[in-house]
C-alpha cells in the first residue's frame, strides 16, 4: 500500500484525465463564510478507479462538482487533459459536461416522463459517438426493462439506468456522488458491479464519492477528505471485487 | 401581534409574489370592467330618469297630417292618459352660414305662453324667445356647438321654398333629443341635424297649421299601460292622416339610450365572469403547487396540533388576499375608467347634468365576487392535502406516473426527440389542467377577436349600406309625394348626373294582432343607385306578385313567405288590401317592405308616389347642387352620403379605438396571467429534471425547448380555439344587437384573427422572457442533493 500524507504526485503529462491544484472553495452563506475546500490537489489517472472518502461536510461533493464542471473553485486550478477548466466560461463548461463527463447521483435524477431507454437516448441524442442505448442498458443488466418508466422500477434499477445513461455517451470521466447512498446492500452491490464493469471494460476514468469506507476496497486509489482537506491518500495494491464487499 | 401562521402566509405570499400579482391583474381587469359598467349604468339610468321626470318626457308619441285644435279635448279622454301636449312640428332644410351643405332641421313649436306641458326643454344659455318675434328660436346645444353658432347668429330655414331667417336667442337640451339622430342615420352628427324651438303662432302660420297641430305627446297615469291609449289614439287620428302612435320604448333617442344601457348591463355580467373564472383557475393551479411543495410543512403543522380547518383556511387566505388585492385595484381602476367612459357617453348622449352614481353595494358585490372566485379556486386545491393524516403527509408524495402520450401511440413516436416526448407526456399527464390553460388563453384571444371583429362588422355594415345598397351621393326626401315634375326639376339641376325616383308610401302591415308601421318602397327593377341588397350582396329580384319584407320585419310580424298580410296605406285615400309575402331579404338597416312600382301605383290608384329621389352628382359641382336643393320648396330633407361616412369615421376615431385598446390590454392581462403562471408552475415542477439535463450537458437553449415547448403547444392549441370562440361570441353579440333600426352582419376580417393570434404569441414571448431569467438561475448543484 503506497501512502502519501498530503497532495498528489507531480502531474504526469498524458497519464492524467483531470488534475486539481490547490483548489479552495468558499461559499457565502448569509453572513457566514463556509470553507468547503481548503487547498486540495487531486489527480485522476486515465482509466483509474478512485474513491473519494469522507464524512458529510468534508467537502467531497464540492470536489466532485468542481471536477465535473458544475461549479468553479474560488482559487486554484483544474485541468482536464492539460486544458484549464477554471478559465472556461459557462458555455465551455456545458460542452465539457456534454462530451466528457458522465454523472451518477444519489437520487438517480432520472426524467420521470421518459422510459429507461428514452432516459438513455436523451443523452445519446446529443452525443457524438454514443453507445446504442440498448447496449448501455445491457451493460447494466436492464435490457429487459427498457420500456419501463422510472416509477415502475426499484431504486437499484433506477440507479442502474442512471449509470447506463452516464456511460452511453462513452464519457472520459464517470463521476458518481453517493451512488449507493439510497440503496440497500444487495442492490448497492449490483450498482457497484455495474460501475466496476464499465471501468474495466470501457476504461472510463471513474471517481466515486462516498462516506462508506467499505466501498474504498474496490478502488485503485482512495482519497480521504476531512474538513475541506485531504487527510490521507493511498493506492490499493489489489482491487477487491464489488461482489465481495460488505457493509 | 401577528400569529406565526399568518407570518408564514405573508412570507409565502411574498415568495410567489409575481404569480400572485399576475393573478391579481386578471382579477383587477374583471373587477374594473364590472365596476366601470355598473357605475356607468347607474349614473346614466339615474341621470336619464331624473331628467325625464323633471322635464315631463312623454310616454306616447304620435303625429298626423293636420289635426283640428278641437280634437285636443278628446285626447284627454283616452284611457290612462294623464297629460296631453300638442305641437306643430315641421321638417325643413337649413342653410347654416359658413356651411354650403344643406342641413336637416326640425322646427318644434313652443306654447305662446308658458312652458311646454310635456317634453320641456332646459335652457343652457341665452333666453326664451319673445312670442311676439317670429324669427327668435332656441336651438339644441350640440348643433350650436357643432357649427360654432353664438347667440344672435342667424340660421336660415327653407319654408315653402322661401328662406326664412331664424335668430338664435338660446341653446337648450331636450329629453326627446338626448341622442339627437336624424332618421336613417346610424350615428348622431351634430352638424347634420338641428332642432329648433320657436313660438307656435309663427310656426303654425308658416306651415298652415293655424287652429291645428300635427304632433301629439301623451303622458300616462302611474301604472297605466300604453297599448289601450295607442289603439284609441290611432283610431282618433285616422281621419287626420295619423301615422301611428308609438310608445316611449320606440322613441328613437330613448331607444338608443336604452340599447346602450342594456349593453352595459350585459358587459357588467359577462366579462367579469370570464375574468374571475380564469382567475379562479389560476389560483387553483398555483395553490395546488404550493401545497404540494409544502406537503411536509403541512404534516408538521398537523402533527403539532393545527386543525384541518385552520390549515385549510391558511391556504384559502392566500387566494383571498391575492384576489381581494386584485379586487381593490380593480375597483380603483374601474372608478377611473367609468369617469372616462361617462365623458365619452356625454359626447353622444346629452343631459343637462350628469349624476354620478356609485354605491357601496357595487363595491361589496365586487369584493364578494373576488372572494367567491378565490374560495372556488382554492377549495379544491387545498382539500385533498389538508385531509391527509400527518404520518402520510410526512412521506413524500407518490412519484408522478407517466405514460406514452396519445400522439406517440398514433405512430408519431419515432419522429419525436426525447425533449419533445417529455413535453407531450407532461401535458397528457394533466389533461384537465392543460385544457383549462388552453381555455384561459383562448378566452383572451376571443375577447380580442370579438372586440375588433365588432368593428369589422360595423365597417361591413357601412360598406354594404353606403357602397352597395345606397350608391347615391345624395338622398332627397319630399314633404308630399310628388309626380314626374319633381323628377325633371331635379334632373335639370346642373351637376346632377343621375336621378332615380324613390317611390314609396307609409303603411301599416297587420298580421292578426301584430302590426308595424313601415315605409313600403317601390324600387325600379333596373335601379342603379338605391337597390335592395341582402347581406349576401345579392340584389333582390322584385316580384310582381307580392311583398318582399326585411327578414326582421317578417320575424316581428310573425309571417313566412307565402303567407298573407293586411296592408293599410297611411296616405291618400287610405286603401286596404291583403297581400302575399313573396320573399324576405336580409337587409341591414331599418325595416322595410318592397313592392314592384306598378303594383304600388295600382294599390294607391294615385299618380304621385315619388316620396324622394336618389341623386348622383358631379363632385366638382357639389356646392351648386347643394345651393339648388336648399331652394327647392318640395325638398323636406337631404341626406349626404359623404357626411354619414365622415361621422362614422369620427365615431371610430373618438370612441372605438379607445375601446379596442382597453379590450386589448385586458385580454393581454389574461393571456399573460395564464401563460406566465403556467410557465412558472411548470418550472417549479420540473426544475429538478431541467437541472439534471443541464448537468448532463444540455445547453440553456435545449432545456428551454422542454419548458417553453409546452407553452408553445398550449398557446398554439389555444389560438384556433380562441379565434373560434371569439367568432361565436361575436355571433352572439350580433344576434343580441339585432334590432329594427339596424342589424350587424357577422364579419371578421383575416386581419382581426391575425392580430389576435400575434398578440397571444407576444404575450407568450413576454412570459417566456420573464421565466427564462429564472430558468437561467437554476441551481444545478442544489437539485442533485435532494430527493423530490
Amino acid at each position: 500500500m503506497n501512502e502519501s500524507s498530503n497532495g498528489a504526485a507531480t502531474p504526469q503529462e498524458g497519464a492524467l484525465a483531470v488534475s486539481m491544484r490547490d483548489v479552495t472553495k468558499v461559499y457565502q452563506m448569509g453572513e457566514v463564510e463556509v470553507h468547503a475546500l481548503r487547498g486540495v490537489s487531486v489527480d485522476l489517472e486515465i482509466g483509474g478507479f478512485t474513491v473519494l472518502l469522507g464524512p458529510s461536510g468534508s467537502g467531497k461533493s464540492t470536489l466532485l462538482n468542481i471536477l465535473g464542471g458544475l461549479d468553479v473553485p474560488t482559487s486554484g486550478q483544474v485541468f482536464y487533459r492539460g486544458q484549464d477548466l477554471t478559465r472556461a466560461d459557462e458555455g465551455e463548461l456545458t460542452q465539457y459536461r456534454r462530451r466528457r463527463v458522465g454523472f451518477v447521483f444519489q437520487f438517480y435524477n432520472l426524467i420521470p416522463s421518459l422510459t429507461a431507454r428514452e432516459n438513455v437516448e436523451l443523452v445519446t441524442e446529443i452525443s457524438e459517438d454514443p453507445l446504442p442505448a440498448q447496449e448501455a442498458l445491457d451493460i447494466v443488466g436492464l435490457a429487459d426493462r427498457s420500456s419501463h418508466f422510472p416509477s415502475q422500477m426499484s431504486g437499484g434499477e433506477q440507479q442502474r439506468v442512471a449509470i447506463a445513461r452516464a456511460i452511453a455517451k462513452r464519457p472520459d470521466i464517470l463521476l458518481c456522488d453517493e451512488p449507493t447512498g439510497a440503496l440497500d446492500i444487495t442492490t448497492g452491490i449490483q450498482v457497484l458491479e455495474a460501475l466496476e464493469r464499465v471501468n474495466n471494460e470501457y476504461g472510463a476514468t471513474t471517481a466515486i464519492i462516498t462516506h462508506n469506507a467499505a466501498i474504498a476496497t474496490i478502488a485503485d486509489r482512495v482519497v480521504s477528505l476531512a474538513d475541506g482537506r485531504i487527510s490521507r491518500q493511498h493506492a490499493n495494491e489489489t482491487r477487491a471485487a464489488a461482489s465481495t464487499i460488505e457493509w | 401581534m401577528i400569529r406565526a401562521l399568518d407570518r408564514k402566509l405573508l412570507r409565502d405570499l411574498w415568495r410567489v409574489r409575481s404569480m400572485g400579482l399576475a393573478i391579481a391583474v386578471v382579477v383587477a381587469s374583471g373587477i374594473a370592467l364590472l365596476i366601470a359598467s355598473l357605475i356607468c349604468f347607474d349614473s346614466l339610468e339615474t341621470t336619464r330618469d331624473r331628467y325625464y321626470a323633471r322635464n315631463e318626457f312623454g310616454d306616447v308619441f304620435a303625429n298626423a297630417k293636420r289635426v283640428p285644435r278641437w280634437v285636443a279635448a278628446s285626447l284627454d279622454e283616452l284611457p290612462g292618459v294623464d297629460r296631453v301636449d300638442t305641437r306643430v312640428v315641421a321638417g325643413v332644410t337649413l342653410d347654416v352660414p359658413g356651411s354650403t351643405e344643406p342641413v336637416n332641421g326640425r322646427l318644434i313649436s313652443l306654447p305662446d305662453s308658458g312652458r311646454p306641458i310635456l317634453n320641456d326643454v332646459t335652457l343652457r344659455s341665452g333666453r326664451w324667445p319673445d312670442p311676439g318675434r317670429a324669427e327668435e328660436a332656441l336651438v339644441n346645444e350640440r348643433f350650436a356647438q357643432g357649427h360654432g353658432l353664438e347667440l344672435g347668429d342667424p340660421v336660415f330655414a327653407v319654408i315653402n321654398g322661401r328662406q326664412q331667417q331664424l335668430e338664435i336667442v338660446g341653446t337648450v337640451l331636450s329629453p326627446e333629443y338626448v341622442y339627437a339622430i336624424a332618421g336613417g342615420d346610424l350615428l348622431p352628427d351634430p352638424k347634420r341635424f338641428g332642432v329648433f324651438w320657436m313660438a307656435r303662432r309663427h310656426l303654425a302660420t308658416a306651415f298652415d297649421m293655424e287652429g291645428g297641430f300635427n304632433d301629439i305627446s301623451l303622458s300616462l297615469a302611474e301604472g297605466a299601460s300604453a297599448q289601450p291609449a295607442i289603439a284609441e289614439l290611432d283610431t282618433l287620428l285616422e281621419p287626420y292622416g295619423g301615422l301611428g302612435a308609438i310608445p316611449r320604448a320606440q322613441q328613437i333617442s330613448h331607444w338608443y339610450l336604452q340599447n346602450e344601457l342594456t349593453g352595459l348591463r350585459g358587459m357588467a355580467l359577462l366579462m367579469p365572469m370570464i375574468f374571475l373564472g380564469i382567475a379562479a383557475f389560476l389560483l387553483n393551479v398555483v395553490l395546488r403547487r404550493l401545497v404540494a411543495v409544502q406537503r411536509e410543512q403541512i404534516a408538521v403543522l398537523k402533527a403539532i396540533g393545527y386543525s384541518n380547518l385552520r390549515l385549510g383556511l391558511h391556504y384559502v387566505q392566500w387566494a383571498v388576499v391575492v384576489s381581494v388585492l386584485g379586487g381593490v385595484l380593480g375597483i380603483a381602476l374601474g372608478a377611473l375608467m367609468s369617469a372616462g367612459m361617462l365623458s365619452l357617453y356625454m359626447e353622444y348622449f346629452r343631459f343637462p347634468d350628469l349624476i354620478m352614481r356609485w354605491s357601496w353595494g357595487h363595491i361589496l358585490a365586487a369584493l364578494l365576487a373576488c372572494g367567491a372566485a378565490s374560495v372556488l379556486g382554492a377549495y379544491a386545491a387545498v382539500k385533498s392535502v389538508v385531509k391527509l393524516p400527518p404520518a402520510e403527509a410526512m412521506r413524500p408524495a407518490l412519484p408522478d406516473t407517466f405514460r406514452v402520450s396519445l400522439l406517440e401511440r398514433l405512430g408519431l413516436r419515432r419522429w419525436l426527440t426525447q425533449p419533445l416526448r417529455m413535453v407531450l407526456r407532461n401535458l397528457s399527464r394533466r389533461p384537465a389542467r392543460a385544457a383549462m390553460s388552453v381555455v384561459g388563453i383562448a378566452f383572451s384571444a376571443a375577447i380580442m377577436v370579438m372586440a375588433s371583429a365588432a368593428m369589422d362588422s360595423l365597417e361591413e355594415l357601412m360598406q354594404l349600406q353606403f357602397n352597395v345598397v345606397q350608391r347615391q351621393d345624395v338622398t332627397v326626401t319630399f314633404f308630399e309625394p310628388e309626380g314626374r315634375a319633381a323628377f325633371y326639376e331635379l334632373a335639370s339641376v346642373p351637376g346632377v348626373t343621375e336621378v332615380e325616383p324613390l317611390n314609396g308610401m307609409s303603411a301599416r302591415l297587420r298580421n292578426g294582432n301584430r302590426n308595424r308601421q313601415v315605409g313600403i318602397q317601390a324600387l325600379q327593377p333596373d335601379a342603379r343607385l338605391q337597390r335592395v341588397v341582402g347581406a349576401d350582396y345579392q340584389p333582390v329580384q322584385l316580384d310582381r306578385a307580392g311583398l318582399i319584407l326585411s327578414r326582421k320585419l317578417a320575424d316581428v310580424l310573425g309571417v313566412e313567405p307565402g303567407e298573407t298580410l293586411r296592408v293599410e296605406a297611411l296616405q291618400g285615400t287610405r286603401p286596404e288590401q291583403d297581400m302575399v309575402v313573396s320573399a324576405t331579404v336580409d337587409d341591414l338597416m331599418g325595416v322595410s317592405a318592397y313592392l314592384e312600382p306598378d303594383a304600388l301605383q295600382r294599390f294607391l290608384s294615385d299618380t304621385a308616389t315619388m316620396s324622394g329621389a336618389a341623386l348622383g352628382i358631379d363632385p366638382a359641382a357639389r356646392e351648386s347642387v347643394y345651393a339648388a336643393l336648399k331652394g327647392m320648396p318640395v325638398v323636406a330633407g337631404v341626406a349626404l352620403q359623404h357626411a354619414m361616412l365622415e361621422s362614422f369615421e369620427t365615431f371610430v376615431a373618438e370612441n372605438v379605438n379607445t375601446q379596442l385598446a382597453i379590450n386589448l390590454l385586458f385580454a393581454m392581462a389574461i393571456a399573460f396571467g395564464v401563460i406566465y403562471n403556467t410557465a412558472r408552475i411548470s418550472l417549479s415542477e420540473r426544475s429538478r429534471e431541467l437541472a439534471s439535463m443541464r448537468v448532463m450537458g444540455f445547453t440553456r437553449k435545449e432545456i428551454g425547448v422542454v419548458l417553453f415547448g409546452e407553452l408553445a403547444i398550449l398557446t398554439a392549441a389555444a389560438i384556433p380555439v380562441g379565434l373560434a370562440l371569439g367568432y361565436s361570441m361575436l355571433a352572439g353579440m350580433v344576434a343580441a344587437y339585432e334590432t329594427e333600426l339596424f342589424r350587424m352582419p357577422l364579419v371578421a376580417e383575416p386581419g382581426t384573427f391575425a392580430s389576435a393570434s400575434v398578440a397571444i404569441a407576444v404575450a407568450m414571448g413576454l412570459s417566456a422572457l420573464v421565466v427564462r431569467r429564472k430558468l437561467n438561475r437554476l441551481d444545478l448543484v442544489e437539485v442533485l442533493k435532494t430527493r423530490e
